[in-house]
């Protein structure tokens, strides 16, 4: 189990020394909603009614501008090669690596998404909502979207296949993160929808590593 | 321990090996033995099978025909045991160039369950004055010694080498040839493709020839 930590922090340190991939995405992010006011007009009603559903979408497609990276560099250099040959069976040679890629893209989404909130003046009743929903959102993202990664490791430029394979598995996440928030705002209860989320991260949780690994070993013969 | 006495008694075996790759035939009726300490240097035309061989030994690729045994056992039953027993080098240097040298033999080391032993292994390798460079700054020799530092630094009683010497110098050539026959000294075997000439004596020579189908 100590390969484990030992892969995520091999990961999160890489991540940390190259920076520019990791900024990248949550400056995309901030810039992708701070477009919204632009485009719709500033009227505040408007875009608090949007706001949780732009947040989600920006979000999601945040999140998959990495993810064409995250088996890809190993793949390239070797390093998969002797993960597959390590003591670590190869799903949580993924699920390290997954979890790795959450720390370090989805963690700062969440961070900076009640700054967003705030810009698109999303009703205040809907904030810790919005946190909890993408607490369990964001690694069911990065789960799925790894089944993406796996499936295009040996395919160049594979970015815009990646994002036909992942975004339509990226759906319920969305229904159900917005439905959340957009809940809390209307006064409803929003245990439900993070209830469907939760489960939908712990589905992903474990189906995930299964089928990212099993197309990883393909990619390898 | 438990890889010390496993070290005593093994041989390596390939029987009627077959491989097809994208619907060819790559090689059939590849058969090999290698006793405790010995080695075989796969040789051959490009595209004869060589890397494909090493791929097959260390289980990422699978045989469409026949069997690999680790005294006398398919390594088939047991894949988990024969992963941990073997060290594989393949063409690709897995070198991170974000990490130092040093930084990336302790990544593979300490994958291995093997902590103890890094700086040993970059000695030998000549790595010791690098040893905290950033490994994007490195030639491809250097690198090249990076990724066989590897095999000082976490035992295996198998190595698997696909052309290790490539862009070596000579005086690492030299210290890759001291460290296979230290490895070979301990009961160690050795698998290794190669064109060029690699300082293993007494290695027994498989010629492997682009099959006809």
């Amino acid at each position: 189990m100590s390969e484990f930590f030992l892969l995520v922090g091999r990961d999160v340190r890489l991540a940390a020394r190259q920076g520019s991939a990791n900024t990248m995405v949550v400056v995309f992010f901030v810039l992708t909603v701070t477009l919204f006011p632009l485009g719709v007009g500033p009227e505040s009603a408007v875009l608090a009614r949007i706001a949780a559903g732009v947040i989600w979408v920006a979000a999601l497609l945040a999140s998959m501008l990495s993810l064409d990276r995250l088996f890809q560099a190993d793949f390239e250099d070797g390093s998969l090669d002797l993960l597959a040959l390590s003591n670590l069976p190869l799903e949580l040679t993924v699920l390290a690596k997954t979890a790795a890629h959450w720390i370090t893209t989805g963690v700062p989404l969440i961070i900076v998404s009640p700054l967003l909130a705030l810009i698109l003046n999303m009703d205040i009743a809907g904030w810790l909502t919005l946190i909890v929903a993408m607490l369990l959102g964001t690694p069911a993202l990065s789960l799925i979207g790894g089944i993406g990664a796996a499936l295009t490791v040996s395919i160049r430029r594979g970015g815009v296949l990646l994002s036909l394979l992942v975004l339509p598995l990226y759906i319920p996440v969305l229904i159900f993160g917005v439905g959340a928030v957009e809940a809390a705002i209307g006064g409803l209860t929003q245990r439900p929808h993070l209830l469907i989320l939760a489960a939908l991260f712990l589905v992903a949780l474990v189906l995930a590593p299964l089928a990212s690994a099993a197309a990883l070993r393909l990619n390898l013969e | 321990m438990s890889a010390g006495t496993e070290r005593a008694a093994a041989t390596f075996a390939g029987e009627e090996l077959g491989c097809i790759r994208g619907e060819r035939v790559v090689f059939r009726d590849v058969s090999f033995a290698v006793e405790p300490g010995g080695a075989l240097i796969l040789r051959g035309p490009n595209g004869s099978g060589k890397s494909s061989l090493l791929r097959l030994a260390c289980g990422l690729l699978k045989p469409a025909a026949g069997r690999l045994t680790w005294s006398d056992a398919d390594v088939r039953n047991d894949a988990h045991a024969h992963r941990t027993r073997l060290n594989y080098v393949g063409h690709l240097d897995a070198v991170k160039a974000a990490l130092t040298v040093a930084e990336n033999v302790a990544f593979w080391a300490a994958f291995a369950g093997n902590t103890a032993g890094v700086a040993a292994a970059l000695e030998r390798l000549d790595l010791g004055a690098l040893a905290d460079i950033p490994a994007r700054l490195l030639s491809a020799g250097q690198r090249r010694r990076v990724n066989l530092a590897r095999l000082a630094a976490a035992p295996a009683p198998l190595w698997l080498l696909d052309e290790p010497a490539v862009s070596l110098d000579e005086a690492s050539a030299a210290s890759l040839g001291q460290l296979m026959a230290d490895h070979r000294a301990r009961g160690g075997i050795i698998v290794a493709a190669t064109h060029a000439e690699l300082r293993l004596p007494d290695a027994a020579v498989l010629e492997l020839t682009a099959a006809t189908p």
